[in-house]
């Protein structure tokens, strides 16, 4: 009976908690010199030097800064709802770290290999929007009121047409599961030319608009410049996150690039052929597969962290008019016009 | 089972008192935070019976659009708790109604499975083996393929419903700028520019 019970539910439990803590712990340190990245790149295309104290060439900036936000006061208002207060920022940072239990980072390399893989990311992902609704209600002040505001109607906004990019990638691939979409990009349109499997196989070219909206409606979901209004600080000081101090804004800004991440990552499954070498050669195949999804991963993030440092804000008119006025025709036409293609050819 | 069963009584507890809680909390955005745990928790239940589309779309269409839209509108109402809570005896045999109503047609319903459990085997689409096609995919061959025609219709009644409610909140505004990208793009030097030579002390 014991026995039963250590195999059946002990043992499995352990082996997930122990998976679950190590790509936790794995994500926190790549979380922090993300961070670190995007403050450097920022840096130099403002010819600044960016964070260079701590540690050789600042590399123990972010942990310098965790300690701080550690141990300083966290103060709440006194107008403050305290309860929702508190757990404005813990809703943000679960979500964004839950989401992670279905990313393939490598062939079986994922802790829940579920069937309704990219529905659970898309369903927890529309869900980190109420961390911040939830923080810019209880901090009950005018500038995160707003700022919440705001990104409430942005995130609901550009959902929309990540959700029919999705859409034009199922219908390639066939299946809801993470891994399979990675499995699809193996063959594509570079093997269909008589080529051998490179990266031209993987569908950022033959879906090549999408993979542009999908990176673009991407930075409005994580509030990226250039659609950072809700934090917009030349017109809402911080939005939604002027009320946090010390530990909780840590969980909040840690909640935010955990989504950057995710984001990022997403667009590799989709689009960039995931753990897939860009050729197919034994030397490249003999790497690893995470060390491509991560550089990868890295390339996509470059790309976010050049947009923020030389994109300027949009109006918010600006925004809404792209998200529902451009996207969402393309993305909707990309829809039909894949499926009918895939229905004329006989590719489904 | 006994992990089922552990977690169908999580899910289901949690469920049960927050939807308590959804009629009882003072302040209705904490009404509303209340909600999004029921449907949260509900989303775990058909989790639990192994409907995992359904309860992806749980999240995704209820708390992910509809319930940030009702939060949305709560916040920004500005709502007297008082004047809200004084009516609620005189509401409150309505709702006991409708909740007697519902819970008869649920006993009817779970009553009419137990007492003839063959009933099942009378439904008109039997249910593939989940090992074999998902049912995601089963639900895709009923709704786009079985009965696709009632689905376009339901669609269309949507739309006209969605058509509807915007042309009755539509209100042109006139006397304000709005930004015209298409305009602002087909400008020219020609006609956005005046080179004007001005003699000094005179202006224009």
């Amino acid at each position: 009976m014991d026995d039963t019970f250590f195999s059946t539910y002990a043992w499995p439990a352990l082996v997930m908690i122990g998976q679950s803590l190590l790509v936790l712990v794995c994500l926190l340190v790549f979380i922090a010199y993300i961070l670190y990245a995007d403050r450097k790149v920022w840096a130099a295309v403002q010819l600044r030097r960016g964070p260079n104290v701590v540690g050789p060439f600042g590399l123990f900036q972010s942990f310098a800064d965790l300690l701080k936000f550690v141990f300083k006061e966290p103060i709440i208002p006194s107008g403050a709802n305290k309860g929702v207060f508190l757990l404005a920022p813990l809703v943000a940072v679960t979500l964004a770290l839950a989401t992670w239990a279905v990313i393939p980072f490598g062939e079986n390399w994922v802790i829940a290999n579920i069937n309704v893989g990219i529905l659970y990311v898309f369903a927890i992902s529309s869900l980190e929007v109420y961390g911040i609704i939830m923080a810019g209600w209880a901090s009950n002040s005018k500038y995160p009121f707003l700022g919440a505001l705001r990104s409430a109607a942005q995130m609901v906004s550009y959902e929309v047409s990540i959700g029919f990019v999705i859409v034009t990638v199922l219908l390639c691939v066939g299946s809801l599961n993470l891994s399979d979409m990675v499995f699809a990009q193996k063959d594509g349109l570079g093997t269909m030319m008589g080529l051998p499997n490179s990266f031209l196989d993987w569908h950022w070219l033959p879906l090549f608009p999408m993979f542009i909206i999908f990176f673009i409606s991407g930075l409005a979901e994580t509030n990226r410049p250039p659609f950072d209004l809700p934090e917009a600080e030349s017109e809402l000081v911080a939005g939604y996150m002027v009320e946090y101090s010390s530990a909780p804004y840590m969980m909040l800004m840690l909640g935010e690039y955990a989504a950057i991440l995710l984001i990022c990552s997403l667009t590799t499954i989709l689009f960039l052929g995931g753990w897939l070498p860009p050729f197919d050669i034994w030397i490249l195949n003999w790497v690893p597969g995470i060390v491509w999804f991560i550089l990868k991963v890295l390339l996509i993030f470059f790309g976010y962290s050049m947009v923020k440092a030389f994109v300027p804000r949009y109006r918010y008119d600006q925004l809404m008019r792209l998200g529902w006025k451009v996207f969402l025709p393309i993305s909707l036409a990309m829809v039909i016009i894949t499926a009918f293609v895939l229905k004329l050819m006989g590719w489904a | 089972m006994g992990l089922q069963a552990l977690f169908f009584y999580l899910f289901a507890f949690v469920a049960v008192a927050s939807a308590f809680m959804v009629i009882s909390a003072k302040n209705p955005v904490h009404s509303v935070l209340f909600l999004i745990l029921v449907f949260f928790n509900a989303a775990g239940l058909f989790l639990l019976t192994g409907a995992e589309f359904l309860a992806m779309i749980l999240l995704v269409v209820y708390i992910g659009a509809v319930a940030v839209l009702f939060l949305f509108v709560v916040m920004m109402l500005d709502i007297d708790f008082a004047e809200l809570r004084s009516g609620v005896l005189q509401y409150a045999p309505v709702g006991i109604l409708i909740g007697l109503i519902v819970a008869a047609e649920l006993i009817v319903v779970i009553g009419g499975s137990v007492v003839t459990p063959q009933a099942g085997s009378a439904i008109t689409m039997p249910i593939p083996n989940p090992a074999v096609r998902t049912n995601t995919a089963v639900l895709g061959d009923v709704l786009y393929t079985h009965y696709v025609y009632f689905f376009q219709i339901a669609g269309l009644i949507l739309l006209v419903a969605m058509i509807g409610a915007i042309v009755l909140t539509l209100r042109h505004r006139q006397h304000i700028k709005r930004q015209d990208i298409s305009r602002q793009v087909a400008r020219s030097p020609e006609t956005a520019v005046e080179v004007v030579k001005v003699k000094s002390g005179q202006g224009i």
